[in-house]
């Protein structure tokens, strides 16, 4: 392996099973890419090096101990900051939990440890989860490494960026309304929200519990199956997790079968309100599939027109329960109110709470509080589950006459930082194609289709598929996969600039840069 | 402050009082309602607690079956309906001891609803309490209020919160507004508070121990003018917990309300602390619709439906009322009223039971459970059951002991000295009476040497006994006994002495 970072992670995997490379070369290898870019392009807001090189040493010296190990055993992996990592910091991108280390692993982190996945860091995030574009982070957006004056998506930016950039091959994301699969469209990545209950929610901290989902974030469709199927399956510790044996993802990402398979194109996710360059990847995108066997049907979902409601109703109602916790009282920020000599436990709360959150995060606490309120809550959380109902209703009826759906991933190429900060509307937009998918509990996932001709940037396919039938989803997503790259002469992502030239350029300020650097400095 | 109040009668002469009563009892599962940390009373601070039940961010609940179980046969035995689908909701607001700042409860949709209990008075009325609902929640953390005088928060220098309370089950047993109670409703609060007690200890469910708080009850009390069917403003009385202070916080709140009300004023909706030692309520914060908790059904975990089988297989767990069970046991071991209260009373009904059905007589195992063992549990602070566990006394120590009389080894003060004996831990009745050498003389030469002697030694008495007043042979036995030093069978003395004077 001449560059080891950029190979896929099953490449890595083969790799390191073939001993033509240690976890601990590979590791260092990622370490060493993060301390030459992400001081440009932030995707982690903690870089543990110190940890990751350990647990590649114990697993090359389980391997030459001859030991049976999993197939990604020493392969690095990075994870979103609102996934519970047990001495390692998680913040979630809010100031309130600055310096909160969990005593406690979430599950599927847990599963990535005992599989033996080298934790190479945390990564960035829109604050608690709640943003399009990872500018509400606490800590400082994260750059787009297509163009480092864009945003990368969100709230997953940094599980995007990290493996556009070659920081990581593989990395967690959570996706409550696109979180993984718009950020993945706008960096050329592949992200997969996995069917709800899917993957454990254990450990991942709320926003909405009902729609939150974590899920792969990695370069090729076959990587994202390798991981799903590692972190999926039951779990005991979540109620909500499904008890079934995870789909056949990493079978069907193989075969990339799309013979006769019925593709839906959503009536009301295509044409006006999407950027003409997305929509021309789009249509492409679908004539592959069809020349590799597919066939397409139009089908209606009427009801997708009131999710982005609805989803703004339930969404902030179950966040305004998910974070009174965050009070001062038992963990993180704790803030003193000025000019009061003797606070009590309400106004250290009050005062820790207006320091510690941002305002994205103040506003959509305030609005799912008025939401559940006495006289209110039937007019707008009941009304949203009733929405809910009926579009989960409409996915039922396109099902019927379609095996998986498709529409672009995000309505635009990745807009430029600040662009959107001041217009939450317009920034609530960008995850109208993916919303509907969290409301119904569905799978989805991103696929590259290409750089939209008018501004060179990245484009995604998003595919939707019936509950629990996941591996449809890397069936067509492989197949798209494996027609675009031959178009395209190689990955998508062999056309990104050069970041080591692009960071030279343009050296933007992050905060963590420090972070970044000691944990490459080995 | 004490508020005014007038007299109890005066309140009543004027209004009707409609009671409510919200009960939480805590269930005795092994672990907690929504993880796996342990439930021990009076543990270290903090030490039996876990992400999920500190509310750490990430950390989810997952239902406990055998606290939804309890709760199902609470419901079933409180005659309620049992939900066939019902959901977990979030009672949102803010308090530090709240690890996430809402509580895991149900709202609108309680696993069992719309039951009664028959609540019998010390009259033998029967009151039917229609029960509202019977829903699942957890409980909180305790806060402990350090430097203050009252051990309220207010006046505090600071305070300290155990979460090793919160996340155990609680089932909240809620009534429908109890009307035409009248001047009985302090008695009747008493005697439902204690029916339920009595039920759900039956049930096995819970310890039931007030004073630990392992059951907790809320008085909602409000009075409308007499003739009236619109229901006045409630007070909510807070923790009184125990059976006295129900009867009596109901009393109070009576005549607190009758004041404020007969001088024209109006009773303000608030919640209120009651005194055990001065036997008042005071303010606490208001309630006002300023308090929104902002139910929403948890989006963290599943409905709860449980299949009519298992409610029915669960209906068949359910032991026998528990007053129909006493007016059972009463006829079968032929108690009068007055040996079934002490019995009662005395918690012996379970020793009781068992003893006899060791193979004791209910009489003998009465008079064996009731008497010493009472005497000392009670100068102990014990309760019998359980003092004579720690003594490691059983029935089968019962059964002994009044098999020995009845074969004639030991007379009645004989048992008495042995049953001492077994209490003082000196082993088995048998150990002790071989140890003590308590034993009937069975020699009858001997008694009879004895009693010739006594009627010797006492001819007027002997000729008394000739002419037929047979009753003064008490006196002649009592010296056969003290000559024999007690053991000899009294009976056997009683009948030689009238052989020997012509009278059998």
């Amino acid at each position: 392996m001449t560059d080891p970072i950029r190979s896929t992670a099953a490449e890595m995997a083969a790799a390191l099973a073939a001993g033509e490379i240690s976890s601990v070369e590979l590791t260092q290898a990622h370490l060493d890419r993060t301390a030459a870019v992400d001081g440009a392009v932030h995707a982690y807001l903690h870089v543990d090096g110190a940890g990751a090189l350990d647990q590649a040493k114990a697993i090359d010296d389980r391997r030459a101990a001859g030991e049976q190990l999993h197939p990604m055993a020493g392969v690095p992996i990075a994870v979103k900051d609102v996934m519970a990592t047990k001495g390692l910091p998680t913040t979630c991108g809010s100031r309130i939990l600055e310096g909160w280390i969990p005593p406690y692993d979430a599950t599927l982190v847990r599963r990535l440890r005992e599989a033996g996945l080298p934790i190479l860091g945390k990564l960035n995030m829109d604050e608690f989860a709640m943003g399009s574009s990872t500018e509400h982070s606490a800590y400082g957006p994260t750059h787009n490494p297509w163009d480092l004056t864009r945003i990368p998506g969100g709230s997953g930016g940094g599980s995007s960026s990290v493996v556009a950039s070659f920081q990581a091959p593989l990395a967690i994301g959570t996706d409550t309304g696109g979180s993984i699969r718009q950020p993945a469209a706008v960096t050329g990545t592949v992200g997969t929200k996995p069917t709800y209950g899917g993957v454990s929610r254990y450990g991942l901290v709320a926003l909405a519990s009902s729609l939150d989902q974590a899920g792969p974030c990695t370069r090729t469709v076959l990587d994202a199956a390798l991981l799903h199927d590692l972190i999926g399956g039951h779990d005991p510790l979540d109620s909500t997790s499904i008890d079934a044996p995870v789909p056949p993802v990493v079978e069907a990402a193989r075969r990339a079968d799309v013979t006769g398979m019925r593709i839906g194109i959503v009536k009301e996710l295509t044409g006006a309100g999407f950027q003409a360059g997305v929509q021309q990847r789009f249509d492409e995108a679908i004539a592959a599939l069809v020349a590799r066997g597919a066939e397409v049907v139009e089908v209606s979902c009427p009801n997708f027109e009131y999710a982005l409601a609805a989803y703004y109703l339930i969404l902030p109602s179950e966040a305004s329960s998910n974070l009174a916790k965050f009070d001062a009282m038992r963990y993180g920020l704790r803030v003193l109110p000025d000019g009061v000599a003797d606070p009590s436990a309400e106004q250290v709360m009050a005062a820790t709470r207006d320091a510690g959150f941002g305002d994205e995060v103040k506003r959509r606490i305030i609005l799912g509080t008025y939401a559940l309120s006495s006289g209110y809550y039937d007019a707008y959380y009941g009304s949203a589950q009733k929405v809910r109902r009926l579009i989960a209703d409409d996915f039922a009826r396109a099902f019927e006459t379609a095996d998986v759906l498709a529409s672009p991933t995000a309505p635009t190429t990745a807009f430029k930082l600040g662009d959107k900060l001041d217009d939450p509307m317009a920034m609530y937009l960008n995850d109208i194609a993916t919303i509907p998918a969290n409301l119904a509990g569905v799978p989805g996932m991103s696929v590259p289709t290409g750089l939209a001709p008018e501004d060179g940037l990245p484009t995604g396919i998003q595919f939707l598929a019936p509950a629990t039938k996941d591996e449809r989803l890397y069936a067509v997503g492989a197949a798209l996969e494996a027609a675009l790259t031959e178009t395209w002469g190689g990955p998508l992502l062999d056309r990104a600039p050069d970041l080591l030239l692009a960071s030279a350029d343009l050296r933007v300020g992050a905060p963590n840069s420090a972070d970044a650097t000691t944990g490459g400095a080995r | 402050m004490t508020e005014a109040t007038i007299p109890f009668e005066e309140a009543l002469a004027a209004y009707d009082p409609v009671l409510g009563l919200e009960v939480h009892v805590e269930l005795n599962t092994a672990t907690k309602m929504f993880c796996g940390c342990a439930t021990t009373f009076g543990a270290e601070p903090n030490s039996q607690v876990c992400p999920t039940c500190l509310g750490l961010p990430g950390a989810l609940p997952v239902v406990n079956e055998k606290g939804v179980e309890s709760a199902i046969r609470i419901g079933l035995a409180l005659n309620c309906e049992i939900a066939e689908w019902c959901r977990f909701a979030r009672k949102n607001y803010f308090y530090p001891d709240m690890p996430k700042n809402f509580q895991t409860s149900q709202y609108d949709e309680p696993i069992s609803f719309g039951g009664f209990l028959d609540v019998e008075l010390d009259d033998g009325t029967v009151y039917r309490v229609e029960i509202e609902r019977a829903h699942m929640e957890e409980d909180t953390g305790k806060s402990l209020h350090v430097g203050g005088a009252t051990g309220r928060i207010h006046g505090a220098d600071h305070s300290l919160v155990d979460y090793n309370r919160a996340g155990i089950p609680l089932i909240e047993i809620v009534t429908k507004p109890m009307l035409g109670t009248g001047e009985r409703a302090p008695e009747i609060a008493r005697a439902y508070v204690a029916a339920l007690r009595d039920l759900v200890k039956a049930l096995g469910v819970s310890d039931v121990k007030m004073e630990q708080g392992s059951m907790r009850c809320d008085v909602n009390l409000s009075l409308m003018p007499k003739g009236s069917t619109t229901l006045g403003t409630r007070s909510e009385t807070k923790n009184v917990n125990s059976l006295r202070s129900v009867e009596r916080a109901v009393r109070y709140e009576i005549g607190r309300h009758g004041a404020i009300l007969s001088s024209g004023g109006k009773v303000v909706q608030e919640t209120r602390h009651w005194h055990e030692d001065t036997g008042i309520t005071t303010s606490g914060r208001e309630k006002s619709d300023a308090e929104d908790y902002r139910y929403f059904p948890e989006p963290d975990l599943v409905p709860v439906a449980p299949s009519r089988e298992t409610v029915e297989a669960l209906r068949a767990t359910l032991p026998e009322n528990p007053a129909a069970r006493l007016r059972r046991l009463q006829s079968t071991w032929g108690y009068s009223d007055l040996e079934m209260r002490d019995v009662v009373n005395a918690g012996l009904v379970e020793t009781i039971e068992e003893t006899v059905a060791a193979g004791a007589t209910p009489a003998g195992a009465r008079k064996w459970w009731s008497g010493e063992v009472a005497r000392r549990a009670n100068t102990d602070g014990q309760d019998v059951s359980s003092y004579a566990a720690g003594l490691g006394v059983t029935p089968a120590h019962v059964v002994e002991l009044e098999g020995l009389v009845t074969a004639g080894r030991l007379n009645d003060s004989m048992a008495r000295q042995v049953w001492e004996g077994v209490l003082d831990g000196e082993g088995t009745p048998t150990l002790v009476a071989d140890a003590r050498g308590l034993e009937l003389v069975r020699d009858d030469g001997a008694l009879e040497a004895a009693v010739d002697a006594v009627i010797a030694a006492n001819p007027e008495v002997a000729d008394k006994i000739r002419e037929g007043k047979v009753q003064a042979a008490g006196a002649l036995i009592g010296q056969v006994m003290k000559a024999m030093k007690g053991q000899a069978d009294a009976a056997k003395a009683r009948a030689l002495i009238l052989a020997k004077l012509g009278q059998s």
